[in-house]
């Protein structure tokens, strides 16, 4: 209801402004209606939004750092199930601070990250409230939730190998081979400060200490066949060119150009994907979850709506559409990605990761991994 | 040699002033109103920068701020060189010369402005990295094996941003330098061709330094555009400050460390740009009252004809028809146009009315604080119309999170108002609908509009000025018969930046948006987030047509050279004799 509002007052606010800007011009300006007529038509344009922005009051507004076209289609299933409509907005950072500057009159009902540092930022923030729901205890594991009840993550994805079919023959690797000089001038990965990279360098932090660390990352960077950029596509597109033997990239990626991107394909059909884990642990992996805001006007909708992301359906939908793995135990795999091998994730808890990545940052920075 | 004499600074127009200050406060409150409208997110960057720690500045100092520092800077010098070659080359040769083909290329050459920096980046890499069409081709010609037989300029690179960085964004020292050459007076050509001056030596010692403000002006937006840039250089691993005040913020986890960078890094635009005006104080690039405009084209034919041609076609080659045949295949060869998404069309009308919204604002408020900045000589009107420029020295994100605070701000008090009359609250009317992002295009690109009308009336004789008031015009009847026939190919050079500028906004965009509401270039980020940014093929294709048909008629406008004054055609009238 709130949302309505917002959008009428805006039309009227903004046509009223337009008036005054309008008479101005016609003053100011002998022929000059061109800006005036452009004023006019967007004032138009605002209105018809407005009207057509007519939302049931029941719904709930999303913000999300998962982009908006992705989730869609799960959005809709949920709507459909439940008849509560999900508005959105779409960012890639810079969520929880509009969060906290809208304070009390923020529409915000449910946060949804991408990355284990982002959840932790939101409780720090102080924008979340913790809740617990007998749902969500169930389907999603411990290790995956914050203690509290200020976060549940709802999919996981892998940090893993894509390694050249022609020049790489073994099929394991560890994380702290990827120092090992055998690989001088063979490894390619993006950039450093790289969310996803942060992540991984946290989680190496966790498990061995800044000092090895730091060892560590001072051998990949030694090991890079070029200076990190690109995304995790161009990383698999350099090994099928040639330019490297292995180098990083999240686990979809590489399904997403195997399945649904055609042109792409060969960059695929060029890799395959290795799981690497820890020397003595398993797999780096990394968490999409939900809070729910501390001042949030849907309340019960926005629980529905996260209870609703952790069931079977929707886990499957979303292991399908985003081929990230799903929290919830039993979830059938998407094909592509159950081809990876047995996924055997870290046991350390996300939250560890979470408070490592300044440490990693700041690492990068220290061993000039990005230049 | 500069041409240059000093502003009549009429004592008389001075001695008005005192004699009316009433009939000046429109003035002051016009540029105490953009002021402030700037100043606000500067000074929630200011208070988010204050809770800084010192062991951050200390990190950053000694591990951050070189590299970035060095690289921005390279980046910087790189793109200017490339926009002013480019730009201002390419202006002169429209408008010095007549040739086949000239027409076209007036509004071909302004086009690259459509293609978005990491667009262009993304397009590059994919033509021509290691994978790409043309090594793969290379490779196949010279029976090369693998990429380390050979070698190729890596595009993904400090110095393929500057390649990238300076084709796209040339237009905007071009539109500068085109709007000043055409209305640049033919006095002073034809003075030095009946001297038997040959066009290059008219060139460098007439016509580029007459037009030092334009260029300026145009070489300072593409350089602040390249400034605000993070995603192609992310893209192409160079280390910017930008970039810098992002990966502080998200990764370092310290908002103020970022706030700080973001701060110096407007210290020193602003420093930079107070710099060259110090450069040219004194200075005044006036056209004489008297004439009668731009010194007429040479003709060229044959060879010197297709040289011509094919130089102005190099920039709009690499800055526009790459990239858009690019997405024209991905369009086609995804079948985008099948089951065409009728989000899209929504999406497209957002863009365009959020978009024309913004460039009249802007335009309003920079012509009046132009006209404020020469009726009213008074200095804290000019220091607060210079200082709303410095908004577009904030990179996108940075503004936006600035503006969170003071638009949160004001709903407070629209909720308090209502609260007490009606006994309710509406809700975040500002800073949750559309008004948000609107008002932070105006705050970004009010830089634009006054630079452009202010290099437009640096060129306007104050003679005009005075002539009309001798006449007992009042300021509007000067304005409209005046100044804006005369500064209207700045104006509308302005408009057409400021319009595809707000198309293809994206932080500020996509941080302060309302719910639902989507531009093309948020939708194309939808999808260049996930590394798949030919899925958008089709919306940045709509991008570039909006912005293709503005470009089509303002061009066609502009082109029609500078028309007379109104006023002054009335005097002669009047005077029944020709002016001296």
């Amino acid at each position: 209801m709130q949302n309505v509002l917002t959008l009428r007052s805006f039309a009227v606010i903004g046509c009223a402004h337009n008036k005054t800007g309008t008479g101005t011009m016609k003053k100011n300006h002998r022929r000059g209606s061109a800006p005036a007529k452009l004023l006019a038509a967007a004032c138009a344009l605002a209105s018809v939004a407005a009207d057509s922005a007519q939302a049931q009051s029941n719904e709930v507004n999303l913000y999300t750092y998962r982009e908006t076209e992705l989730i869609q289609p799960l959005l809709q299933a949920f709507t459909q199930d439940t008849g509560i409509k999900v508005n959105v907005i779409s960012a890639n950072s810079g969520l929880e601070q509009r969060i906290k500057a809208e304070g009390a009159n923020s529409p915000a009902d449910v946060l949804l990250s991408v990355d284990i540092g982002r959840l932790e930022d939101a409780v720090k923030a102080d924008i979340t409230q913790p809740f617990t729901s007998p749902t969500l205890a169930k389907a999603v594991a411990p290790q995956y939730r914050d203690p509290e009840g200020h976060w549940y993550g709802i999919s996981l994805r892998a940090r893993v190998v894509y390694a050249s079919k022609d020049r790489v023959k073994q099929n394991a690797i560890t994380y702290e081979e990827l120092a090992d000089p055998k690989w001088k001038g063979k490894i390619c990965i993006r950039s450093g400060q790289h969310i996803y990279n942060n992540a991984l360098f946290a989680a190496y932090i966790a498990k061995h200490g800044e000092a090895k660390a730091e060892a560590w990352l001072r051998g990949v960077k030694a090991n890079l066949a070029q200076k990190p950029s690109g995304g995790d596509r161009e990383t698999a597109r350099d090994v099928a060119a040639g330019k490297c033997d292995i180098g990083i990239g999240n686990t979809y990626y590489w399904a997403l150009m195997n399945d649904k991107e055609a042109d792409k394909k060969a960059w695929a059909d060029a890799t395959r994907v290795i799981l690497p884990t820890f020397a003595n642990g398993g797999t780096h992996v990394n968490l999409s979850g939900v809070v729910l805001t501390k001042h949030a006007p849907n309340r019960a909708n926005a629980i529905k709506l996260m209870e609703w992301l952790v069931s079977e359906k929707a886990q499957h939908m979303y292991a399908d559409v985003n081929y990230e793995y799903p929290v919830l135990a039993g979830v059938r795999l998407n094909p592509t990605i159950a081809a990876y091998g047995n996924l055997k994730p870290d046991s350390m808890s996300v939250s560890e990761i979470a408070d490592r990545k300044k440490a990693a940052a700041t690492l990068v920075d220290k061993v000039g991994f990005d230049n | 040699m500069t041409l240059s004499h000093p502003i009549p600074n009429g004592p008389a127009l001075r001695g008005a002033v005192r004699l009316w200050p009433a009939r000046y406060g429109w003035a002051f409150a016009i540029a105490l109103a953009i002021a402030g409208l700037v100043a606000a997110p500067i000074v929630s960057l200011v208070r988010m920068a204050a809770v800084g720690d010192a062991e951050i500045a200390a990190h950053l100092a000694a591990y951050v701020l070189p590299v970035a520092l060095t690289q921005t800077a390279l980046l910087l010098a790189g793109v200017a060189v490339i926009s002013t070659v480019a730009g201002a080359g390419t202006a002169w040769l429209v408008t010095t010369f007549q040739f086949t083909g000239r027409s076209t290329l007036l509004w071909l050459l302004p086009l690259p402005l459509a293609i978005p920096t990491y667009i262009g980046a993304y397009i590059y890499v994919d033509i021509l990295d290691t994978a790409g069409p043309l090594q793969t081709t290379l490779r196949e010609l010279f029976g090369w094996r693998s990429p380390a037989d050979y070698w190729f300029p890596p595009i993904r690179s400090l110095g393929g941003a500057i390649f990238i960085m300076g084709f796209v964004l040339y237009p905007y020292t071009y539109l500068a330098a085109r709007a000043m050459f055409q209305t640049q007076h033919r006095a002073f050509v034809d003075a030095a061709r009946t001297l038997g001056a040959r066009s290059w030596s008219v060139a460098c010692r007439i016509t580029l330094p007459l037009a030092r403000p334009a260029l300026a002006v145009g070489v300072a937006l593409t350089l602040l555009e390249t400034l605000n840039d993070i995603g192609a250089s992310e893209y192409l691993g160079v280390q910017t400050l930008t970039l810098a005040v992002f990966t502080t913020w998200l990764n370092r986890g310290s908002l103020a460390g970022a706030a700080q960078i973001a701060l110096v890094m407007l210290v020193t635009v602003t420093a930079l740009v107070a710099l060259e005006r110090y450069g040219r104080r004194g200075q005044a690039y006036v056209t004489p009252v008297h004439g009668r405009g731009p010194a007429p084209r040479i003709p060229l034919a044959g060879g010197r004809a297709w040289l011509a041609v094919f130089l102005c076609l190099i920039p709009v080659a690499l800055g526009f028809f790459l990239p858009v045949a690019f997405l024209l295949r991905q369009v086609i060869v995804r079948g985008l146009l099948v089951g065409f998404d009728p989000a899209l069309w929504r999406h497209t009308m957002t863009t365009i009315a959020l978009a024309a919204t913004a460039t009249a604002l802007v335009l309003l408020l920079a012509l009046a604080a132009s006209v404020a900045v020469r009726l009213v000589k008074h200095p804290l009107i000019a220091a607060c119309v210079n200082f709303a420029t410095v908004g577009y020295a904030i990179p996108g994100t940075v503004l936006a999170l600035g503006l969170l605070a003071p638009l949160v701000g004001v709903d407070e008090i629209i909720n308090g108002v209502t609260t007490t009359l009606a006994g309710k609250t509406v809700g975040l009317v500002v800073a949750g609908s559309s008004l948000a992002v609107v008002i932070a295009y105006v705050v970004r690109f009010l830089a634009i509009g006054v630079g452009f009308l202010q290099a437009g009336f640096a060129r306007v004789s104050t003679d005009f000025d005075d002539m009309a008031r001798m006449l007992g015009a009042r300021p509007l009847v000067l304005v409209r018969s005046v100044h804006l026939p005369l500064v209207r190919p700045a104006l509308w050079g302005a408009a057409l930046l400021i319009f595809i500028d707000c198309l293809k906004e994206l932080p500020a965009t996509l941080l302060l948006r309302p719910l639902n509401v989507e531009t093309l270039s948020t939708h194309i980020y939808q999808f260049a987030t996930r590394g798949n940014f030919e899925q958008g093929a089709l919306a940045a294709l709509m991008i570039v047509a909006a912005g293709i048909l503005p470009v089509v008629y303002i061009i066609r406008y502009a082109d029609f050279g500078p028309a007379r004054p109104q006023a002054f055609t009335l005097m002669q009238g009047r005077s029944g004799k020709k002016a001296p």
